[in-house]
């Protein structure tokens, strides 16, 4: 059994981070050259950290499966970035901002974690605009802000519709600094296949060339995982098409425990699915929401109408109704089942009916079509390329779809792992966000980890490690996890299958979105339990892998990825049937309000589920972390 | 989740650049395609297509692609002999079926320059703009270092003149539409982002040197105003930047032989 100690630091909450960073060991200048890191990733969080522990000395090695670091997928975030700066004099404040996302989160992240990142918010932005990002300007010269969901204060920093983009090349540029400077050691087209761990501790990693196919072993005194979530688990999604869980699944497998795999995050405002072949699900961005409408037809005889001939008196502002208080601006989990709800009422728009109107003629009644091409040009163009319709004449269709994923690896308060010497940062370890994020908060918690935690923290243990001692890449565990790497391929090529990998990931897809999407039931999960083993076991005898080994084939890593889609997929619907109440983006039916809310049980699952690997074929351990909350009471989020 | 569309399917031919490696001969070959959805996107075409050869038996084409919203800057087609096909201010991912009609033949090449080699089939090594950056595309600025984001104001027109060159995705279309294949548009997108904010003044002469001698070094070829670059450029950055690159570039040349330099410089610190 996993021991699982958070180490979160006694005494007052806003002195925590503070008195820790007063606390833990330091690596002494000449030291720090000494000592090699590997981060894998290079998304906001992998970036961040590569560059900013060059910049303190240590010898960095950046390993990204994308041809350059600047691809990650950190670069679609469209909306914005949250942070406590109180530039608008409206209220914030660091604890205002702890509050709204630990509430946002349905009170199942850990406090101490939620302060610290309401704290670096305001250094983070800081840093970003002296790196050059564009952000947003008022006429004076001083940044703008923007409102998103979940909160009641203007406090998001936005560049246009590409926030993400432009706080990644700023992180971008930081690394290229640093990799100009020799302090990074940058792997491009590198794909981590698997962890070495040394006398229980992380340190080294299994490589795969993708453009030659070479395998490759590398040592390093601690390991850094920053890869990002699994959504794709649901085949369709907002991530990026080679997003995946590969690095964070085979840590798993080493023994790293997985927390919370059933906190993900459906998005409610995306562009509807249009038919089979769909690779991608795109995004419209929270934002639209501060000036947009949502609504769907009264009537269930109006739904298949053409919008603009449905009267004023027969529309039904739902979530300005619901939730009057917060409006279409409430959180992502409330706003997507609200939109669920009215579409299984049979009052979705469009041919598929599963679509509701978001809808912008108000806001071009008030700002005219120039002032709402200003502030959302670009979303209204990507609309156009993949609808062929224009919104400024007809309002758009949007659906909900998966976007990030809550859940993640589990690391205590110095975001290390259970396994010594394994950090992870970002999206793929599972600790700010509880069981749902707020819009904008994402890109807050990429940068917090990589710039302002992990330099700190990752002092305290490399100061317990003996300089030099990390072990040589001929050490038995090396080879062994280099075996194991290279017989999957083998095995993967030798197949003798028919059907291609994208047909799986098609069908793991489905069974997700079906029983462990939007809303989940005993039975359904149960089904699942019973579906996601048979399709693996049917994935390894009918997956057909062309091609060769020794060169580039993206078949060979798709298998790879989908092949740890299926077992992890697996493991969510666990975690989604035990976890018997209704949190966030897990929302179970069986537990739920009269008015259709989220129905928790602090009681008896006021805790984090972490699950650990037992072997193939196992059942895994369910292990808790219990969360105490010693400022905030756990209440009931009302957004009414 | 899908209802039966009711959109008119259609066929038509991909005719694709396949190339097994770096030193192997490449060749078109042809691949029919029907029941084409309009609401489909390129790269789901070639998706449906590479399923299609896989269960044939045959290897299925390689082409670079990730985020499919146009943002990462991954792909980079050139379609009927424009990079990023016909449409304007887009990238290959956010090319629809809808954009050709039935019967039509379409040529997909990878993109093509002497600085860009082909890995495989449609998919090149672009890691040169990397270098570019590497050799100067920052602001050097330690984590922490920073001052309130607040005590340093940009003008309204200067940040949003900085965020039109800063949406440079990094794709390279700029090069292949290029009959020099010469990177300037990429190099000025970025050093006039820098270059506009004040936070980019200390470097400023500097970067833009060591960017233009690192795009030199690595086989870009020179500008001659044919403005091609802009003309496919998937985020609509326009060739006015390569001016401002040249002034800026000429203003550094011509400093760097008159400005006074500190007998102390690149000296320790006692």
């Amino acid at each position: 059994m996993a021991k699982l100690d958070s180490k979160t630091p006694a005494g007052p909450l806003a002195d925590k981070w503070q008195k820790h960073k007063q606390e833990i060991k330091l690596v002494n200048p000449a030291n720090k050259r000494k000592y090699e890191v590997i981060v894998v990733g290079a998304g906001l969080a992998g970036s961040s950290a590569a560059a900013t522990l060059a910049e303190l000395g240590y010898r960095v090695k950046n390993f990204v499966f994308h041809d350059s670091p600047r691809r990650a997928h950190s670069i679609a975030a469209q909306g914005g970035i949250n942070a406590a700066k109180n530039y608008q004099n409206d209220g914030d404040s660091v604890h205002r901002l702890f509050y709204d996302t630990l509430k946002g989160g349905d009170y199942r992240a850990r406090e101490a974690n939620v302060h610290r990142l309401a704290e670096v918010s305001v250094n983070i932005i800081d840093q970003c605009a002296a790196q050059g990002v564009p952000f947003a300007r008022e006429y004076g010269g001083l940044l703008a802000n923007r409102s998103f969901g979940g909160a009641q204060v203007s406090r998001t920093f936005y560049a246009r519709g590409q926030t993400g983009q432009q706080l990644l090349l700023g992180a971008y540029s930081a690394l290229s600094r640093m990799v100009g400077a020799g302090g990074v050691e940058l792997h491009t087209n590198s794909e981590m296949l698997d962890l070495v761990v040394v006398d229980g501790h992380a340190k080294g990693i299994i490589v795969r060339d993708l453009i030659t196919g070479a395998v490759s072993r590398h040592s390093a005194d601690a390991v850094i995982l920053a890869t990002g979530g699994y959504g794709n688990v649901f085949n369709l999604s907002t991530y990026a098409r080679q997003s995946n869980a590969t690095a964070i699944w085979r840590a798993y497998k080493r023994g790293a425990c997985l927390a919370n795999p059933c906190y993900t995050q459906i998005h409610p405002t995306c562009i509807p699915v249009s038919g089979d072949y769909q690779s991608k699900l795109t995004l419209m961005s929270e934002s639209l929401r501060n000036d947009g409408r949502i609504w769907v037809p009264k009537k269930k005889e109006d739904a298949k109408k053409d919008p603009a001939s449905i009267a004023e008196a027969d529309r039904d502002y739902f979530l300005e109704r619901i939730y009057p208080s917060f409006g279409n601006l409430c959180p992502r989990d409330v706003a997507s089942r609200a939109a669920k709800r009215m579409c299984d009422e049979g009052r979705g728009a469009g041919e598929s009916g599963l679509g509701v109107y978001l809808d912008f003629s108000d806001a071009i009644n008030r700002l005219g079509e120039a002032g709402v091409r200003e502030r959302y040009g670009n979303l209204f163009d990507i609309y156009h390329e993949i609808t062929a319709e224009s919104a400024y004449k007809t309002p758009m269709r949007i659906y909900p779809a998966v976007h990030y994923t809550m859940g993640g690896l589990w690391v205590d308060y110095n975001l290390m792992s259970n396994i010594p010497g394994l950090f992870v940062l970002g999206e793929a370890n599972f600790s700010d966000h509880g069981a749902n994020r707020l819009g904008a908060s994402a890109l807050m918690q990429g940068l917090a980890d990589g710039y302002f935690v992990i330099p700190y923290t990752i002092g305290d243990y490399l100061a317990q490690q003996k300089p030099g001692s990390r072990p040589p890449a001929d050490r038995a565990e090396f080879k062994q996890a280099e075996e194991n790497v290279t017989a999957m391929t083998k095995r993967f090529l030798a197949n003798q299958g028919r059907e291609p990998v994208s047909h799986f990931h098609k069908r793991l897809g489905k069974l997700m979105w079906e029983y462990c999407g939007m809303a989940r039931t005993k039975q359904g999960l149960e089904t699942a339990l019973q579906k996601i083993p048979a399709l693996r076991e049917e994935f390894h005898a009918n997956v057909k892998v062309p091609g060769s080994g020794d060169t580039l084939n993206q078949s060979l890593e798709q298998a790879g990825r989908v092949a740890d889609f299926i077992e992890l997929g697996e493991l969510l619907c666990r975690d989604a049937l035990t976890r018997e109440e209704s949190c966030g983006g897990h929302f179970r039916e069986e537990y739920q309000h009269p008015d259709g809310e989220c129905k928790r049980d602090d009681e008896k699952f006021g805790h984090v589920a972490a699950w650990e690997y037992q072997g193939e074929g196992q059942t895994p351990l369910r292990n808790t972390e219990p969360l105490n909350y010693e400022f905030t009471k756990m209440s009931v989020r009302s957004y009414k | 989740m899908v209802a039966p569309t009711t959109k008119k399917l259609f066929s038509v031919t991909l005719r694709v650049w396949r190339q097994a490696g770096p030193a192997q001969p490449g060749h078109f070959v042809d691949y029919p395609a029907a029941n084409v959805n309009p609401d489909m996107s390129f790269l789901e075409l070639l998706d449906v297509v590479n399923d299609g050869i896989t269960k044939d038996g045959g290897e299925p084409i390689a082409f670079a692609h990730d985020c499919r919203e146009g943002i990462c800057g991954t792909c980079s087609c050139t379609i009927n002999g424009k990079p990023h096909g016909p449409g304007q201010g887009i990238a290959t991912c956010q090319l629809y079926m809808r954009s050709f009609a039935d019967g039509d033949t379409i040529v997909v090449e990878p993109f093509r320059a002497r600085a860009f080699p082909i890995q495989k089939d449609l998919v090149t090594d672009r890691s040169a703009f990397d270098q570019i950056q590497q050799a100067g595309g920052f602001i050097s600025v330690r984590t922490g270092a920073a001052p309130d984001a607040n005590s340093i104001p940009v003008p309204k027109e200067d940040a949003d003149l900085a965020m039109d060159a800063a949406a440079c995705i990094g794709c390279g279309a700029c090069v292949a539409a290029c009959k020099n294949a010469s990177a300037m548009l990429f190099v000025a997108a970025k050093v006039s982002h820098l270059g506009l904010m004040p936070q980019g003044q200390p470097e400023r002469d500097k970067r833009v040197f060591a960017m233009v001698q690192t795009m030199d070094a690595a086989g870009f070829g020179n500008c001659t105003n044919q403005y091609e670059c802009s003309a496919v450029c998937p985020k609509t950055i326009t060739h006015d930047f390569i001016a401002r690159l040249n002034r800026d570039y000429l203003g550094a040349l011509f400093r760097a032989k008159f400005k006074p330099v500190s007998n102390a410089a690149g000296g320790g610190g006692s």
